[in-house]
């Protein structure tokens, strides 16, 4: 289970947008307790691929970012990205580049526009598992 | 001699290779782990030849990207 902030769904939602038609991303951390997660920060990073159907996170923004994470006390939970044009599940390309079994992936879908949606997922050996997700005020 | 791996300081043996700590750190997937050291991204095929020196700063951090 994870927990996100509304204030920090409603800014994902508006950096998504503002980056479209390309797709947007940063890493997500915080607090984990076992299964449970909690957002306490989520960073903005590069799309270095600057596309609408693929991202890279800039790797220096990511080191700045771990740094970052460690010094604020927190725990890197995952990644996020926006979907400008398709669902929020994982894609083919999102299930074979996600490395880290233990991660959480978020994905923003801005296919309806005005109705964004983001789920969370464990991916492992190329198989999604979407994860419970809790908007918080 | 010591290292800093990801901000904890442990101490490993002296003319440890990048591939040697990777290893010994059990790294989840390591063919897909970027390494720095010291700020400065190693190129994988310098892995096995790259000797870390005492108080080097290392970093493992995983490629993230993917597409919709």
């Amino acid at each position: 289970m994870i927990k996100l902030l509304k204030a920090d769904l409603e800014k994902m939602i508006k950096h998504a947008k503002s980056e479209l038609p390309n797709e947007a991303c940063g890493l997500i951390a915080g607090t984990i307790d076992g299964d449970s997660k909690e957002v306490k920060k989520v960073y903005y990073l590069t799309n270095i691929d600057h596309s609408n159907e693929h991202f890279s996170i800039d790797p220096n923004e990511q080191l700045a970012t771990i740094k970052d994470i460690r010094v604020n006390g927190l725990k890197l939970i995952g990644n996020w990205h926006s979907h400008p044009e398709s669902p929020s599940r994982p894609s083919e390309e999102d299930k074979r580049l996600a490395y880290d079994s233990s991660a959480s992936y978020m994905i923003l879908s801005l296919m309806d526009y005005d109705n964004p949606v983001l789920n969370s997922f464990h991916i492992a050996n190329n198989i999604s598992e979407k994860e419970e997700l809790i908007i918080i005020d | 001699m010591k290292l800093t791996i990801a901000g904890e300081v442990k101490e490993v043996k002296d003319g440890i290779t990048i591939a040697e700590l990777i290893e010994q750190e059990n790294v989840e997937t390591p063919e897909y782990v970027t390494v720095s050291v010291n700020d400065e991204f190693v190129k994988a095929e310098d892995f096995i030849t790259q000797v870390l020196k005492n108080e080097d700063t290392i970093e493992f951090l995983y490629f993230m990207g993917g597409g919709q």
